[in-house]
């Protein structure tokens, strides 16, 4: 069992990092794989949450890293604004500081970007325990190296998060989802291609390739979304969903309610030419499911068991997708990673004394 | 003229007539956007292949010979300034756009296409690249990647690094790199997010992949002149505390808008201390019932004349408007400078009452335009570099902007890049321990310092400034700002 270090403060967290030569930081482990590392000591951040600046005319905030990413959405929502990427696993408690760790984004990700383009700058603790702080507090800074991207999907081994600022949008006024059935894998791909490249402005594109079937957003005024939805409609057979229908919808999504519990999960970055391949893949893998998300440029892929793991590894290899699981047991890269020399003298920069992991441990 | 011994080997790299070394040659490449600067380089290579260019950093990296990559040279931080003992490595034969998929909507371009060339390729696909730097006819893309560009729609669009998908370069090591691609997610940390805005310091970009989005289908466009600047700020507030999001929000102060007039005779709402400018975009069943809404603030907040484009060629004609306005500027005054600070929106009009109140106090003139909706101030400090101490006093005014920019919790640089300009600053905004951080990420991508070495960190000892700054081609005779 890993000892849990769980510090109250800003200077508890540094105390910490400073005090422990072997450290991972961690939130509410709803990706428990990006975590399970051996022989480490576990940095809770659960104890550092709250929201530290919001003020809506800005188009910004700042928080603790530790906070739930629900706590954020409601926050903003009271003031008619949100993080556009859609945060994953908001019910499940994840939090700020995970969700940026894991570079994971949401069905929103597809309209106006994901967490690499709404972080605007961070504080952390280095691996020689200084706390610093990159990036800016304003929704446009270009001084300085743009560290908060690369922390980005950097799953807490280059520093620890201690709080973080970003961008937010005003929420739309309303929104409407279609469902549109297609005969196959290549069925979905044409239509997500097609429809990511309209006039639509569609607000988020994913698809259920288990299901035969893409899910689409319209967000914006009434009249407009209904408009849309009726010429979307007319192109490609399919229904609007009613309001709870989609809540079911988006929620299953964000909350990978779909996907086998106790399975392993993985994500994988593609395009959408890639899908139907991956489908394929996926279809030779007993019980699997997958899902597309971002207009078919990410994937959620779900295995039962882990037994299926290392052909999916080699499936995907061949394939030259990407690909990170974010729970189960199977390898954290199961199509491997490049390792340019570079990685490690960056590496060596932010960490000297390699007090985090390192990415393939 | 017989070239030193590490020139010949380096002029031995490429086929002959590719390394320029005559002082004629080198003038044009002294200066970049910002022509206060300027410094005469060993050498200019002109590679025209990626293998070039990865055979020029290594031979650098090998001879620890410093060089400074060059797209157009606009950059108005003095990012591409050269340096003496070093060379420059011109990328603007690196301009072939090597892959256009419509289908995934991405661009795979060399780092010496154009910035508008990109959204011309894109246009007949329905497709266009967003980030739209004032410069976007003449600026590269290797230059928009190295500075993170910005220009007038990131509010809702972000910069360049939100646009960039993949990156191949080579690294001042000679290692080359690929990462990221086509696919708009990723996993793993974000090597290209840290690469863009680099400032040159980590190496060079070879191959850039480029989002493209499908182009807005309809624009509402307004164009309200002001008597206040307060006023002007204040619209700006109603308009984001709507729950609008426009593409693009612009201001434009009396001088700015002087200039502009006279440029490309744009007319504006005579009297007027500011002009607003104001864009919708996206569907036009959206922009339908949006710009009811926009026309409606816009009518409150107590314009002397709103003007709504009523076609695409009023629109262009009011983006023409604003996007000559740095050019616009070398009318009214010799030499300018212009500083890209950020301060928080709600700080716009107080920002600008402190500018004007020195600008007054200093006797150095400045005209405004900002991107209002990011709370990004372009101040174009006016000076005439033939005055003795002219430089010195904008460049003091300037200092007080960026200092002020920072108190107020901004940033000294929105889109610019620190670049020489700023470099003195970036303490203000970063601790000791932060510098260091970011030395030693620089120090992992160029542990010989050879990639752009003297941007973006202080150094000791001030770079000559020029005493009247016109670019080195003005001076010869061969072009002017007309």
């Amino acid at each position: 069992m890993n000892p849990l270090l769980t510090p109250a403060s800003l200077d508890e967290l540094v105390e910490a990092v400073r005090s422990t030569p072997r450290v991972l930081v961690v939130g509410a482990r709803t990706k428990p794989r990006l975590s399970a590392v051996p022989d480490v000591a576990l940095l809770s951040m659960t104890g550092l949450r709250g929201i530290i600046e919001y003020d809506p005319t800005e188009f910004t905030f700042t928080a603790l890293a530790g906070t739930p990413v629900r706590e954020i959405a409601a926050a903003l929502g009271e003031k008619g604004q949100y993080l556009p990427f859609d945060p994953m696993l908001g019910e499940a408690g994840a939090t700020l500081g995970g969700t940026v760790a894991a570079g994971l984004n949401g069905p929103g990700r597809f309209r106006y970007g994901g967490v690499r383009d709404f972080i605007l700058g961070v504080r952390f603790v280095d691996g020689s325990g200084r706390l610093l702080r990159l990036g800016g507090k304003v929704v446009k800074n270009a001084a300085g190296f743009d560290l908060p991207k690369f922390f980005t999907g950097s799953l807490g081994r280059f520093g620890v998060l201690a709080e973080i600022t970003f961008k937010v949008f005003p929420r739309p006024a309303s929104t409407l989802t279609l469902r549109l059935p297609a005969e196959d894998a290549a069925g979905v791909t044409r239509i997500l291609t097609a429809a990511a490249s309209t006039r639509w402005e569609l607000d988020a594109l994913d698809a259920s390739l288990d299901e035969s079937a893409v899910c689409t957003r319209l967000a914006g005024p009434v009249p407009a979304i209904d408009a849309l939805a009726g010429e979307i409609l007319a192109r490609w057979p399919g229904r609007k969903l009613s309001p709870e229908e989609a809540q079911t919808t988006w929620s299953e999504a964000a909350e990978f309610s779909w996907a086998h519990p106790g399975g392993v999960l993985v994500k994988v970055a593609l395009t959408p030419a890639q899908l139907p391949a991956l489908s394929a893949l996926g279809r030779n893998l007993a019980g699997a499911r997958l899902r597309a998300t971002n207009g078919g440029n990410a994937a959620f892929l779900s295995l039962p068991t882990p037994l299926d793991a290392a052909r999916l590894g080699e499936g995907l290899r061949a394939l030259g997708i990407a690909a990170l699981t974010l729970r189960g047991d199977a390898p954290l890269w199961p199509a491997g990673r490049d390792k340019p020399a570079i990685a490690s003298a960056v590496k060596a920069a932010l960490d000297p004394q390699n007090r985090f992991p390192s990415l393939d441990d | 003229m017989s070239l030193s011994p590490i020139l010949t080997r380096l002029a031995a790299l490429l086929p002959a007539g590719r390394l320029l070394t005559g002082p004629a040659q080198l003038a044009s490449y002294e200066s970049d956007g910002l022509t206060a600067f300027q410094e005469r380089p060993l050498a200019v290579a002109v590679p025209e292949t990626a293998d070039e260019v990865v055979a020029l950093v290594r031979f650098c990296h090998a001879e620890r010979l410093p060089f400074v990559a060059r797209g157009s040279g606009t950059s108005l931080s003095g990012g591409s300034l050269p340096i003496k003992e070093g060379i420059v490595i011109t990328l603007n034969r690196l301009n072939r756009i090597l892959r256009l998929d419509p289908a995934q909507r991405f661009a795979v371009v060399q780092p010496g296409v154009i910035n508008a060339q990109v959204s011309v390729a894109a246009a007949p696909h329905g497709l266009h690249y967003a980030p739209d730097p004032s410069s976007q006819s003449i600026c590269t893309i290797g230059g928009n990647v190295a500075f993170n560009s910005g220009g007038a729609h990131c509010l809702k669009h972000g910069m360049t690094s939100n646009h960039v998908l993949g990156i191949k370069a080579v690294l001042a090591t000679g290692e080359v790199v690929e990462w990221g691609g086509a696919s708009r997610e990723q996993v793993g940390p974000d090597w290209c997010g840290l690469f863009v805005g680099n400032e040159g310091l980590f190496g060079i970009a070879l191959e850039i992949t480029l989002q493209l989005l499908p182009k807005s289908e309809c624009f509402h466009t307004v164009l309200a002149g002001y008597r206040t600047l307060e006023q002007a700020g204040d619209a700006v507030s109603a308009i984001v505390a709507s729950g609008l999001l426009p593409g693009a929000i612009e201001i434009m102060d009396a001088l700015a808008l002087e200039a502009a007039s006279a440029a490309v005779h744009a007319e504006y709402p005579p009297g007027c201390e500011a002009v607003l400018i104001v864009e919708l975009e996206g569907p036009r069943e959206t922009v339908a019932v949006e710009r009811v809404r926009l026309d409606e603030i816009i009518a409150a907040s107590g314009p002397v004349e709103a003007r709504p484009a009523r076609d695409a060629e009023e629109r262009l004609a009011i983006w023409k408007g604003r996007k000559s306005a740095f050019s616009a500027v070398g009318r009214l005054s010799p030499d300018f400078i212009v500083q890209d600070g950020v301060v928080p929106r709600r700080r716009l009009g107080e920002a600008l009452r402190h500018i004007n109140a020195w600008s007054r106090e200093m006797g150095v003139r400045c005209a405004n335009v900002f991107h209002a909706g990011d709370g990004n101030l372009h101040p174009l400090i006016l000076y005439d570099g033939r005055v003795p101490g002219a430089l010195e006093r904008a460049e003091a005014l300037a200092g007080r902007i960026l200092k002020m920019c920072v108190a107020m919790g901004g940033s000294i640089t929105g889109e610019h890049g620190v670049g020489v300009e700023k470099r003195q600053y970036l303490p203000d905004m970063f601790s000791v321990d932060e510098i260091d951080c970011m030395k030693r990420i620089a120090a992992a991508f160029d542990p010989c310092s050879i990639a752009n070495p003297g941007k973006m960190f202080p150094v000791a000892g001030a770079l000559a400034l020029v005493q009247h700054g016109l670019h080195p081609l003005e001076k010869a005779g061969l072009i002017s700002r007309e």
